[in-house]
């Protein structure tokens, strides 16, 4: 798998890490519903929004739309720009 | 046998090698296998379970019977393919799976019980007793059946592993793989052009029929040579092992297999992983064997695979020869072996079969089983008749070689008019099948199919195709007729690496095992290292004749990678020892080492245990004395290895605010504050100081362990939650070295060293500021992890080797000296300072005792979650300090159970994380987690450690053994 970092173009699947659903970003006010946010999971066969750390390259958060059946890579764009 | 005028060996360099003691001769070229056909051995192999004699069957990686062990002494590679492996001079085999000798194999009497010994037959025969399975029956069968042995020493061979990008990548140099590889150069695309054979050619290796007026050896080393000439990269003995995700191909490259002295700097294999912008696949076609009884004899062998041996290598198993089969490929092995002098009868089913000039043809006849227990000797046929020979060439029809085009969970798609599976379209995105894999069987179409695929390829990958003129070819396409297997009595085979008959799949069935999935675990059919390369087709035609359904309805296995079967040694090359763990390296690791301290592993850090003295018997005599040190005059510690972050920015305050639970925002510059950090889900992620250098100015210092997770997640909360701020963060942990200088003498040392000294006023606890080291710019900060007055000063890291010498050389002139981890540890828990130890991520704020950290004014991450009620229970296990009652050492990692009742799990109060010998205080003690702690101060609980089996009493106390009122570290 190779995934197109927005600042180093396409890079092996070795330089990068995952931290989950793109939900992350979607952080919730101190009163909100954390429960969800924290815990709950969509599971989904199909399309889905992760996040991928570009660790051993330029350090971007990046938000990895792709196709879970597929594996084809939608689009990647970073975490900075990417509104949740 | 050798054939005199045929193949294409080097006479002139005969070759020495050794099969079973046994010695031979062969000549360059040959591969193990022609060169044991040419030495008359037969037998080169026993079956899986039955022990059955058997032969070489193929000419290529799909061998399923002649697997060798190759090499001498502790050093042999097992299993390997005698039809890959090349011969040179003195080479070492030995064949497998046989005891005492291949030709006398005790286990060959199992054939006799083969009635018994049917599939799923350890299912039904060793159901009881119960205990037996493990102790008896497994490891009876599994001595039984097997393959090769592995050596017991370590492997210290040497494998390579390499990356490769190229715009098309073209897998197989047939006629197909040539064309395309010729077509995408001349458009000017960057090509790599991988073969598992020696030299590029393919099936053309093996046949008469010439091209463009050449024979077809000749031709393909042409085409080569220009390819190379257009810079095309030709790997030979490389073969794709699988297709992954975006255009990634991996392909195991043999690299010194072939050579009789492997040059140091040649590795054995190398395993590749190639990145193709778009990739013609030409992988060809196996030839399927067909399924009549004991048609698993020595001698008895695939058409195509006779005419390679032939051909390439001028050998021949036989001189009568029964060639079955209604394809091209059982004419054209009949036609050729009468050519090079030999006999031949061609076997026909069809009534209205022809046979090519001065063959013998026998129509409307299939084989029915064979005679000859070491070596054919005879064939039956369903006319009735007996045949005596001595080899048999079968082909029940192609297969293409589909399987790569399936590895990323695309099935293949059944094409009625050739009975085979092909790929289907588009199965790997950016891949097009071509030629024989994709059904194409005559070399004409093959040649046209390569230059059209790469032509589609060039110009999805934005190049113009050129127009190549197809060469000339011999020869004509001809209609096969496939033949599956031949009913009858007897066992037939089809899988001859695990040992499937047709009665297996037959059984498999009646027994309600009808999905091919389910009949392929419960034959095994289709599990053995050529994955079914030779059987799976066959199986599933039995498997549909007896269900009743067609092949397409009953469907293909799971084709997954490997392709071949590849080494742990190749695909973790690299990966070994030091590879596996690389080692991180303080500036004062070669001081430390040679004042002969051990060096222990922290991560890939490696950090000084403890630094020995003359007459110290025991670390615990360094340790205590290192303590002393701190205690009472000054030590020396490399701290370097802490995670050290730089952040900066108008932001950087309310960012550290977020991050961390307390304040930072209002830390003021030349100042330091200890920080705890909380993951969002309540639990503590990491701790340490931040200093405040100037405005908008930090340095953060996170734990050894937790170094690059913290960086990553400040870099997350940074660009995913908080974007729109002036924050900038980065790891400058390898740039400073840092020491800590600890104990009441500690400014007095640093005095010796500074530019400008240092006073209480003017540098106070938990003060930090630029200074003046030797004339070298550095940074002090007043912090202490062993609760004396304590500091850490920084320098850039090419100055750490000699700070660190001239720091111990003035602490040992003022009583002290350096310090290592296990003083360290000691220190820290005589005053009760959290480590990882502590922190294991599931422990809250709240049970640290540091809950009220959490401020209560701004949101931080962690807050929402740390007030859970379920992590504010003040029945959770919370920290306490824990010490013997009356004697005796706590162990790490035991577990606390009330007095008086048995040590069982319902009865557990808790565990100790950390423990030391306090040379301070003169007894063991230890911190750990129990329920309710801080309200049961000065209880008993008994302290058992089962895997030690240690057992004494403790007592709950304060954590902070030492100086509770931090006087000292303020001193």
């Amino acid at each position: 798998m190779r995934i197109n970092c927005p600042l180093c173009g396409l890079r092996d699947l070795r330089e990068f890490s995952i931290k989950g659903d793109a939900v992350a970003l979607d952080r919730p006010a101190e009163d909100g519903d954390w429960h969800s946010y924290l815990h709950l999971r969509d599971n989904p066969s199909g399309e889905t929004r992760e996040l991928w750390f570009h660790g051993q390259g330029c350090g971007a958060w990046l938000v990895v739309h792709r196709d879970t059946t597929t594996h084809a890579i939608k689009s990647v764009t970073l975490a900075a720009e990417t509104t949740p | 046998m050798r054939v005199v005028g045929k193949g294409r060996v080097d006479r002139d360099a005969p070759l020495n090698f050794t099969f079973d003691g046994k010695a031979m001769r062969g000549f360059q070229g040959d591969t193990l296998a022609s060169a044991l056909m040419a030495n008359g051995q037969k037998l080169v192999g026993r079956s899986f379970k039955y022990h059955r004699p058997r032969g070489i069957l193929t000419a290529g990686s799909e061998e399923p019977n002649a697997l060798m062990e190759i090499g001498a002494g502790d050093d042999w590679i097992p299993n390997t393919r005698a039809t890959v492996q090349e011969l040179y001079q003195g080479l070492t085999a030995r064949s497998q799976n046989r005891w005492p000798s291949l030709d006398r194999d005790v286990l060959s009497v199992n054939d006799l019980f083969a009635p018994f010994l049917g599939a799923g037959f350890y299912y039904k025969t060793f159901m009881w007793p119960k205990t037996f399975w493990e102790k008896v029956y497994e490891p009876t069968i599994r001595k039984a059946a097997g393959l090769g042995m592995l050596p017991q020493a370590h492997d210290l061979i040497r494998h390579e592993k390499a990356f490769a990008h190229c715009d098309l990548l073209v897998i197989g140099a047939g006629p197909t793989g040539l064309m395309a590889a010729r077509a995408g150069a001349e458009a000017g695309a960057d090509v790599i052009l991988i073969d598992d054979q020696t030299e590029p050619g393919g099936r053309l290796l093996s046949e008469i029929e010439e091209i463009d007026g050449l024979p077809g050896w000749r031709w393909a080393r042409e085409q080569a040579a220009e390819l190379r000439q257009m810079g095309v990269q030709i790997m030979p003995r490389t073969t794709v092992t699988g297709a992954y995700d975006g255009g990634v191909y991996g392909a195991l490259e043999l690299v010194g297999h072939h050579l009789a002295e492997r040059p140091e700097h040649l590795p054995l294999e190398c395993f590749w992983r190639i990145t193709a912008r778009a990739t013609v696949l030409a992988a060809g076609a196996l030839e399927r064997p067909i399924a009549f009884a004991n048609n698993d004899r020595p001698g008895i062998m695939m058409a195509g695979a006779m005419r390679s041996y032939l051909h390439r290598w001028g050998v021949v198993p036989g001189q009568d020869v029964a060639v079955f089969g209604s394809t091209q490929s059982a004419r054209r092995t009949a036609r050729d072996l009468v050519e090079a002098g030999l006999n031949a009868t061609l076997i026909d089913p069809r009534e209205e079969a022809g046979a090519p000039p001065d063959v013998r043809l026998i129509a409307g006849a299939q084989i029915r089983d064979t005679n000859g227990r070491k070596g054919v000797t005879g064939i039956h046929l369903t006319t009735g008749r007996m045949i005596p020979c001595d080899a048999v060439a079968m082909s029940g029809g192609w297969t293409p070689s589909v399987h790569l085009t399936c590895h990323i969970n695309t099935r293949p798609v059944w094409q009625e008019d050739i009975a085979a599976f092909v790929p289907a379209p588009d199965a790997v995105p950016g891949l097009i099948a071509a030629g024989a894999c994709n059904g194409t069987y005559d070399t004409g179409g093959c040649l046209a199919a390569g230059l059209e695929a790469a032509g589609v390829a060039v110009e999805k990958l934005g190049l113009r195709p050129s127009f190549t003129d197809l060469p000339k070819v011999e020869g004509t396409p001809a209609q096969d007729h496939p033949i599956w297997h031949v009913a009858g009595p007897g066992r037939a085979w089809l899988d001859f690496q695990n040992d499937v008959t047709t009665k297996d799949v037959t059984l498999a069935a009646q027994e309600n095992f009808v999905s091919v999935e389910h009949m392929k675990r419960y034959t095994t059919q289709g599990m053995a290292p050529d994955q079914g390369k030779n059987s799976n087709i066959g199986a599933l035609a039995v498997l549909a004749d007896v269900t009743g359904r067609s092949i397409p309805e009953t469907g293909t296995t799971t084709y997954r990678p490997p392709f071949v079967p590849v080494t742990l040694g190749a695909m973790g090359a690299g990966a070994r020892g030091k590879g596996f763990a690389p080692e991180r390296l303080t500036t004062s690791h070669a001081s430390s080492v040679a004042r002969g301290a051990p060096m222990i592993e922290a991560g890939l850090w490696y950090r000084p245990s403890y630094f020995p003295q003359a007459g110290e018997t025991t670390w615990r005599l360094s340790c205590d004395r290192e303590v002393g040190y701190v205690r009472q005059a000054v030590g020396i510690c490399d701290v370097s290895t802490l995670g050290k972050i730089d952040i900066q920015g108008a932001d950087a305050g309310a960012f550290l605010d977020f991050i961390y639970t307390n304040r930072f925002s209002t830390l003021k510059p030349g100042r330091v504050r200890y920080g705890l950090m909380l993951r969002e889900d309540g639990h503590v992620m990491d701790d340490g100081t931040t200093a405040c250098l100037g405005a908008g100015h930090y340095v953060m210092t996170t734990t050894t362990a937790a170094a690059g997770a913290v960086m990553a997640h400040l870099e997350f909360v940074r660009q995913g939650l908080r974007s729109d701020w002036d924050v900038h963060l980065t790891s400058v942990s390898e740039q400073w070295a840092q020491f800590a200088v600890a104990g009441p003498k500690s400014r007095d040392l640093l005095n010796t060293l500074l530019d400008q000294p240092v006073d209480n006023d003017s540098f106070p606890f938990m003060a930090c500021g630029t200074v003046r080291v030797c004339g070298v710019d550095g940074r002090l900060f007043r912090i202490s992890f062993s609760g004396e007055h304590a500091y850490e000063v920084a320098v850039p890291a090419r100055y750490g080797d000699s700070l660190f010498r001239l720091l111990v050389s003035q602490a040992e002139a003022m009583g002290g000296g350096a310090y290592g981890m296990e003083a360290l540890n000691v220190l820290r828990i005589e005053k009760g300072f959290i480590t990882h130890a502590e922190i294991t991520g599931r422990v809250t704020a709240f049970d640290i005792g540091m809950d009220r950290m959490i401020s209560a004014k701004t949101d931080c991450i962690g807050k929402a979650a740390s007030r859970r009620p379920g992590l504010l229970d003040p029945a959770r296990e919370r920290m306490v300090g824990l010490k013997p009652v009356d004697s005796g050492d706590l162990t790490a990692g035991a577990h606390l159970y009330p007095v008086g009742e048995k040590a069982v799990p319902t009865q557990d109060q808790g565990y100790v994380t950390s423990v030391g010998y306090s040379p301070t205080l003169g007894h063991s003690i230890g911190l750990g987690f129990v329920h309710h702690g801080p309200e049961r101060m000065g209880e008993e609980l008994r302290m058992i450690d089962a895997l030690r089996d240690v057992e004494i009493p403790v007592v709950i106390c304060d954590p902070v053994f030492v100086d509770p009122d931090g006087g000292r570290a303020r001193g």
